[in-house]
């Protein structure tokens, strides 16, 4: 959006310019993303990744529901395909890259301290002690926590948010904003449904359906190998998007992001 | 939680305006958080004087707008408003919507000092 001629002025949104002001002071529109600093960070994010073919995956969830399990069955499953690299967030520790690297595959761990959430600059810094050529497929795993890694664009493609089973099936009710941004829903640990009378998958997909949100949701257990398949035939055709929109300078958004535009076109 | 890092970048971006049109500092700072932005105001409003302290905005008022939630539906066109987690159509209660407004998360606008404060009188 332009700052400088008023073009962002819409019918819908003048009245809020044009507010008359104390004598000695002025108001000035700016109606800018507030994040948009992160999101410019995100896009030159995105940028790399495009130059490169690189399809990029953030994993978002509660803690303890799974992703680093994911990844390690993930990795495995596809060590003999693609060349993937992960990024992992944490408040504290390296356990999680050194099992991604136990896997053989290049990880870099952010250790944030006590920031509850990724952001693209994080991931930019990230991003200089890798080395990205020859990668296909870039997972980041943020840090488990169902709020704040949901407002922060990092460049991802996609988003990916796992529920386990042992959570409870309203978690998209009470966490939408986190939900509503999934561009496919795992739930996991589903060996364990044998033995939980109360988690049922249905329910949990139709909540998110209640968020509007028409995501692929897929049952599996990384653990036991159960449901891979379907998760991991999702990465091949996610994979052969990215690849096509790339081939014509294309890219893609993850499902929700901050949208200073959007507001632009839909108050008139 | 993230709120902080929220008003941070609040307070860089309300500095850019302040260069940006040269003026002293800000009074008044308007911005439009929708319930599905993820940020809780009062939050935000908590971790702004954090943020803004030093700063040519340490002073002024933080307001925020109301963004209700505005879903269109794309099976029977109607617009209605929803809740948080129910972002159905309010006519047919279909789940195929789009968010028209309420995911904002804005800088909507700022009032700026542009004459020297009157002196005090005596």
């Amino acid at each position: 959006m332009c700052d400088t001629c008023g073009c962002n002025l819409t019918p819908g949104n003048q009245h809020l310019a044009f507010k008359p002001v104390a004598k000695g002071a002025t108001a000035v529109s700016v109606l800018k993303g507030l994040l948009a600093k992160n999101d410019d960070q995100a896009g030159h994010n995105r940028a790399h990744f495009d130059q490169r073919g690189i399809l990029a995956i953030n994993l978002m969830s509660s803690p303890g529901s799974g992703k680093t399990a994911l990844l390690e069955a993930t990795l495995t499953a596809l060590k003999d395909e693609f060349t993937c690299a992960v990024i992992e967030g944490d408040l504290e520790t390296e356990n999680d890259a050194e099992r991604i690297r136990a896997k053989g595959v290049q990880a870099h761990q952010i250790v944030t301290g006590t920031a509850c959430h990724l952001d693209a600059h994080l991931v930019h810094d990230a991003l200089h002690h890798m080395t990205l050529d020859g990668v296909d497929i870039l997972f980041i795993e943020n840090v488990g926590n169902l709020v704040c890694p949901a407002s922060f664009d990092l460049g991802q493609h996609l988003n990916v948010t796992l529920l386990s089973v042992t959570e409870g099936d309203d978690k998209p009710a009470k966490y939408p904003v986190m939900f509503r941004a999934a561009d496919a829903m795992l739930l996991t640990k589903t060996d364990l449904l044998a033995v939980l009378d109360d988690f049922d998958p249905d329910q949990a997909e139709t909540h998110l359906r209640n968020l509007a949100n028409p995501a692929p949701v897929m049952r599996l257990s990384a653990r036991k190998g159960m449901g891979m398949d379907a998760w991991l035939t999702w990465l091949h055709e996610q994979l052969a998007a990215q690849r096509a929109r790339v081939a014509i300078g294309q890219s893609r958004r993850p499902a929700i992001q901050s949208d200073g535009m959007k507001y632009h076109s839909v108050t008139a | 939680m993230h709120e902080l890092a929220v008003a941070q970048a609040l307070v860089e971006q309300v500095d850019a305006v302040i260069d940006q049109h040269q003026a002293g500092r800000a009074i008044l700072i308007r911005v439009r958080i929708g319930p599905l932005a993820g940020v809780v105001p009062d939050l935000l409003a908590t971790a702004f004087p954090l943020a803004a302290a030093g700063s040519r905005m340490e002073h002024a008022e933080l307001e925020f707008t109301h963004a209700p939630i505005r879903v269109h539906c794309q099976t029977c066109g109607a617009e209605t408003e929803a809740a948080m987690n129910r972002l159905l159509c309010g006519a047919c209660g279909d789940w195929h919507t789009r968010i028209l407004s309420g995911n904002e998360l804005l800088l909507e606008s700022v009032e700026l000092e542009t004459a020297p404060a009157l002196p005090l009188e005596t």
